[in-house]
């Protein structure tokens, strides 16, 4: 028993890397780290400036990071957090787990004007409704118009307790709609085909053809145009407006490696990364950029009006939000 | 009389190292609920405990409606050909992880599937779908056993007295089976009551969501550990009502059914009763082939051959092959009381069951807190998911263990002690090699069962800890359909083999 | 009469062949050693194996291609004669109804074997609570009432004490004689052919290699598997 157990640990040490240089462990979501994702050439970009090793640690999409993250507390190996947005930046800092960035905020180039001295951003998007336009002839022109329309044509979502688009349209509804929204979620419901844990699982359902439609962002298809040079896949501009989402990058104050730290959020802000965030990260870059924006991300969908709740707005009120959510769609 | 006596030390500590692991992963998460106030049970936890016992209900009373008839086609028609073809595809679905079926049925009965349209797969339709297809083999693979046990000259008689179909369903069929079905119901219940992998991908969010997934989403998406502790609370109380009323019953968990010799029949020559069972065996042929079918067809040119795949293939078998072996370390000890004694029997068979009944999202979320303290995430990470899927496996592995064990303490014990042979040594004289066969068969069930391991890897993998089903539910999640359909065609194969070698042994004895 | 023209027949590795005639009324051990083919005999007449070639004839009529059931035939096993959730009278009427419905008279047949066994105090017992040997009283008492002329016996009586065999076997003597039935049993114990038995044959490697009043056959010197099947036991007698 005993042996067996020591030889258990054993096998377990040899998993563990090599610890040689700093390792700057930094957490994200998912999507930020898949192979075809902005991470690996993040990383390789940042590497060649400092004698570092980066670690991702991608617990699923940015709510679940952020849970991970209050479920370890203090003790966290986090250096970095990397994809929180807005809309979580207020509950993220009451953690206490957050330090002061110390950058120039007017760095930032945000639709907003950006005052956070606790995060910065690296990138912006618009949520949008993304369908496909050889099964969808007669998309919605409205939040109204999708909430009210033929509930044969399914749309997937995002759960709002684990995924910051899912977060990101109950807050859309709910700004829509105020105090209706429980009774729009009602009308919405049939529609549903599915709630997707992320983001990711999500858009796999809508590509593979499993639903029409699909809530994702108004760069969407920039990404088929650009990397399948097709434009069947478009994005449903909304009379309402689009909700924005600004992600965020966030220093951990218990870090072990501080300097390395702030060298990467201000690294985020430079070229070597906002380079990659278009046509990796498929968002608009929140920095400088060496070159300037592919020509696909001009034909796309230009919000009539940019909706957002101040992050402390959404701090008090996501919790009941949600549980009007839970009980308007489970039946 | 005296009687042979293992020594004490390895059971209890086999038993003090459960114990700590369930309480250093139950009471976190139910202290943390208690010290924010447990939630109380609102409508959202009715509706979630009503979700559960409806899908687990409509679940197990499809799953018999099909495997019942099947299990009587399959012992009556003893010859045709293809039929034992039939049952070794009987046991796939019992080792083939829950993601893989997932991708299968949503390939034939997606949108752009071949049955498209016939079912709604988001929601409850399709979690019935995925129930039905793990299920009906294991009901027919159980009560097919039992059928198979009939005595022959029971069939003799039956013959003899010319009995008819209706009168040999009554007197003799029914009369063997109808423990076992009961037996085989609560399991399958048990089974979908926790099911965890196919409602989360099919339940279609919270329309759909069982306890187990709400737990998991509550823990980790919702950072709600007052529902948590509360639903937690709400599914130990099923499971285990559930569970001792199964162990009441006797037998819980489903060893590897064996294709024994059967005893010859003389009933279902009839045409009607030869049509009735091949349009029978037809029906249960239509459910399971086709996921399997799209399966190969989909993923069979999408082996994306790349380092990732390596490398979660070899995790896999590593935390597999590991957590076998500390399955088998857990029970042999307390297996080796347990067919001694009749107060360990109890003792073990409480413990191997509440191993299996704590809520696997609630027991890991508490591991976690229990152990964030002491750094170095990644070697802990992997002893977790080691740990966890240990724990799973341990019902089954008892339950091979125990019958041989018993076996060898009856044929060995006076003899062993007359020869002072004790320990060790008797392990390695006597045990070892005439119990090769269960040993290796129990290793092989527990590394099964933990290469289709979702929730402990879900729970603890980071991006570069991965393994074969974490690989795929990653390459699903990010528009690679078809490489997720590969790398599940690689886990299937190696599933596939690994219980080719179980059958194999379970069948020589 | 049973009789079996030129049967073949094959298990695993073993061609057997049967040739034999068995009197109507007469009373046939069967022994030899075991594996020798003595229950294929008995599966063969009772129509539970069927032949490779040749033809199983009873009373002249042949019964070939006849199932289990429409065969003039009742068997009694060594073991699992009763179904074990019916009570013993249930199980005695099965022989007359497979539904159990039964009119005035035939109930009264039933009890009547039961009592002719010696069951009748017990007959709403289930079989798990009456002994071995009640449990084989019941599957007599069921050929009682099912009331055909061949009875086959498959070692009956292995698993029961020598006095309680003894009872079984005068019963069933007695059952024979009263009504004529032609009785092939297999047993292992010589005492009980000598007891039994008016013929006695001895089977070896699927063949019949001997069938003989009982007496001549234990008394023979020209049956060399025999002398080494019986061994011991034949000692004292000669």
């Amino acid at each position: 028993m005993k042996k067996t157990l020591t030889a258990l640990f054993a096998l377990l040490s040899l998993t563990a890397p090599a610890m040689a240089k700093d390792t700057l462990t930094i957490y994200t979501y998912d999507s930020f780290v898949a192979d075809w994702g902005p991470g690996p050439k993040v990383k390789e970009a940042f590497e060649k400036t400092c004698d570092c090793t980066i670690a991702w640690v991608a617990p699923g999409d940015a709510v679940a990071m952020l849970n991970r993250l209050k479920l370890e507390g203090k003790s966290t190996q986090a250096d970095v957090v990397l994809g929180l947005d807005t809309n979580l930046t207020t509950e993220a800092r009451k953690t206490g787990l957050f330090a002061r960035h110390g950058l120039d905020v007017t760095a930032a180039k945000t639709p907003i004007p950006w005052t956070d001295e606790y995060f910065m951003p690296f990138d912006y998007g618009y949520f949008a409704v993304v369908y496909d336009s050889q099964t969808l002839k007669d998309p919605p022109k409205s939040l109204d118009e999708l909430v009210n329309g033929d509930p044969k044509q399914k749309i997937v979502l995002e759960d709002p307790r684990s995924s910051s688009p899912g977060l990101g349209f109950l807050l859309w509804m709910k700004q829509v709609y105020g105090d209706k929204a429980a009774d729009a979620w009602k009308k919405l419901e049939p529609r549903i085909l599915t709630v997707a844990p992320g983001w990711s699982e999500a858009y796999a359902l809508f590509t593979k053809g499993e639903a029409p439609m699909v809530l994702s962002y108004t760069t969407s298809p920039a990404y088929h145009v650009i990397a399948e040079n097709t434009d069947r896949y478009k994005a449903a501009s909304f009379a309402e407006g689009h909700y924005l989402q600004v992600e965020v990058g966030g220093i951990v104050e218990g870090s072990q490696h501080q300097e390395l730290a702030r060298k990467f959020l201000a690294f985020m802000m430079e070229p070597g990364f906002q380079d990659q965030i278009p046509t990796n990260n498929w968002m608009f870059p929140a920095g400088k950029t060496s070159v300037p924006l592919p020509p696909a991300f001009d034909q796309l969908v230009k919000p009539a009006k940019t909706l957002l709740y101040a992050p402390d707005e959404v701090d008090q009120n996501r919790r009941a939000w949600i549980d009007e959510w839970l009980n308007a769609t489970a039946n | 009389m005296i009687a042979y006596r293992p020594s004490r030390a390895p059971g209890y500590a086999a038993l003090a190292l459960l114990a700590l692991a369930l309480a250093a992963g139950f009471l976190p998460v139910l202290r943390m609920g208690l010290e924010q106030g447990i939630a109380g049970l609102d409508p959202y936890v009715f509706r979630v405990l009503r979700f559960t016992l409806l899908q687990a209900g409509l679940s197990t009373f499809l799953s018999l409606l099909l495997g019942l008839p099947l299990a009587r086609a399959l012992a009556r028609q003893s010859a045709f050909p293809g039929r034992a073809l039939l049952l070794r595809l009987l046991n796939l679905p019992l080792a083939l992880p829950a993601i893989v079926v997932i991708i299968g049925i949503i390939e034939v009965y997606g949108a752009r599937g071949w049955f498209g349209g016939i079912f709604d797969i988001y929601g409850l339709q399709g979690i019935l779908l995925a129930h039905v297809f793990f299920n009906v083999p294991l009901a027919a693979r159980l009560i097919l056993a039992d059928l198979e046990r009939i005595p022959a000259e029971s069939w003799k008689l039956a013959a003899q007295l010319g009995l008819r179909p209706l009168a040999i369903w009554r007197l003799v069929e029914w009369p063997a089976v109808k423990s076992g079905v009961a037996g085989a119901a609560l399991l399958i219940f048990l089974l979908c009551a926790s099911s965890f992998a196919v409602v989360l991908t099919l339940g279609g969010g919270p329309r759909a969501t069982t306890l187990e997934v709400a737990i998991y989403q509550s823990l980790r998406s919702d950072f709600d550990p007052q529902r948590a502790s509360m639903l937690a609370l709400v599914q130990l109380a099923l499971c285990a009502t559930l569970a001792l009323v199964a162990q009441a019953w006797g037998g819980l968990a489903a060893g590897w059914p064996a294709l024994r010799l059967q005893p010859k029949r003389y009933d279902g020559r009839s045409t009607t009763a030869r049509l009735l069972d091949g349009g029978i065996v037809l029906v249960a042929l239509l459910l399971l082939v086709p996921p399997l079918v799209a399966l190969i067809g989909a993923g069979l040119f999408h082996i994306n051959p790349s380092p990732l795949l390596l490398r979660a293939l070899l995790t896999s078998l590593g935390l597999g092959a590991a957590s076998a072996v500390l399955a088998f370390v857990v029970v042999w000890p307390l297996a080796a009381f347990a067919v001694r004694s009749g107060g360990w029997r109890k003792v073990t068979s409480i413990a191997v069951l509440a191993s299996w009944i704590v809520p696997p999202a609630a027991l890991a979320t508490g591991w976690f807190i229990s152990l964030i303290a002491h750094a170095g995430m990644t070697g802990l990470a992997a002893f977790l998911v080691i740990a966890m899927n240990a724990l799973m496996s341990l019902p089954f592995v008892a339950r091979v263990l125990m019958p041989a064990l018993a076996q060898s303490a009856e044929a060995h014990d006076r003899l062993c002690l007359s020869l002072g042979l004790a320990g060790w040594s008797r392990f390695r004289l006597v045990e070892l090699p005439v119990m090769k066969r269960a040993i290796g068969l129990s290793l092989v069930m527990a590394l099964i069962l933990s290469l289709g391991d979702l929730t402990a890897i879900s729970l603890f993998g980071t991006q570069d800890f991965v393994t074969l089903p974490a690989l795929i539910y990653r390459q699903m999640g990010s528009y690679r359909f078809d490489e997720a359909i590969g790398t599940a065609l690689v886990l299937s194969a190696l599933v596939l083999a690994f219980s080719t070698l179980a059958e194999r042994w379970s069948d020589q004895r | 009469m049973i009789r079996l023209e030129d049967v073949r027949f094959r298990y695993e590795e073993m061609a057997m062949r049967f040739d034999a005639e068995f009197p109507t009324g007469s009373f046939t051990a069967v022994i030899g050693p075991s594996g020798g083919g003595k229950s294929t005999l008995l599966n063969l007449i009772a129509g539970f194996e069927a032949p490779e070639q040749g033809c199983v004839l009873i009373d002249g009529v042949d019964v070939t291609a006849l199932p289990p059931d429409r065969r003039p035939v009742s068997m009694i096993f060594q073991d699992n004669n009763v179904f074990a959730h019916l009570d013993l009278w249930q199980n005695v009427a099965l022989g007359i109804s497979p539904s159990l419905r039964l009119d005035a008279e035939r109930k009264a047949r039933v009890d009547a074997a039961l009592a002719e066994v010696g069951l009748g105090a017990l007959m709403h017992r289930k079989p798990g609570e009456v002994s071995g040997g009640e449990r084989q009283r019941v599957a007599v008492a069921r050929a009682l009432v099912r009331d055909r002329p061949v009875l086959l016996l498959d070692e009956p009586f292995a698993a029961l004490g020598p006095a309680l065999r003894r009872d079984m076997l005068d019963l069933v003597k007695a059952m024979q004689q009263a009504r004529g039935l032609t009785v092939v049993m297999v047993t292992h114990q010589p005492e009980d052919a000598q007891a039994a038995a008016s013929h006695t044959a001895y089977l070896e490697n699927g063949h019949i290699v001997a069938l003989r009043p009982t007496a001549e056959l234990f008394a023979a010197q020209d049956l060399p598997g025999l002398r080494d099947y019986l061994g011991d036991w034949s000692r004292p007698e000669l």
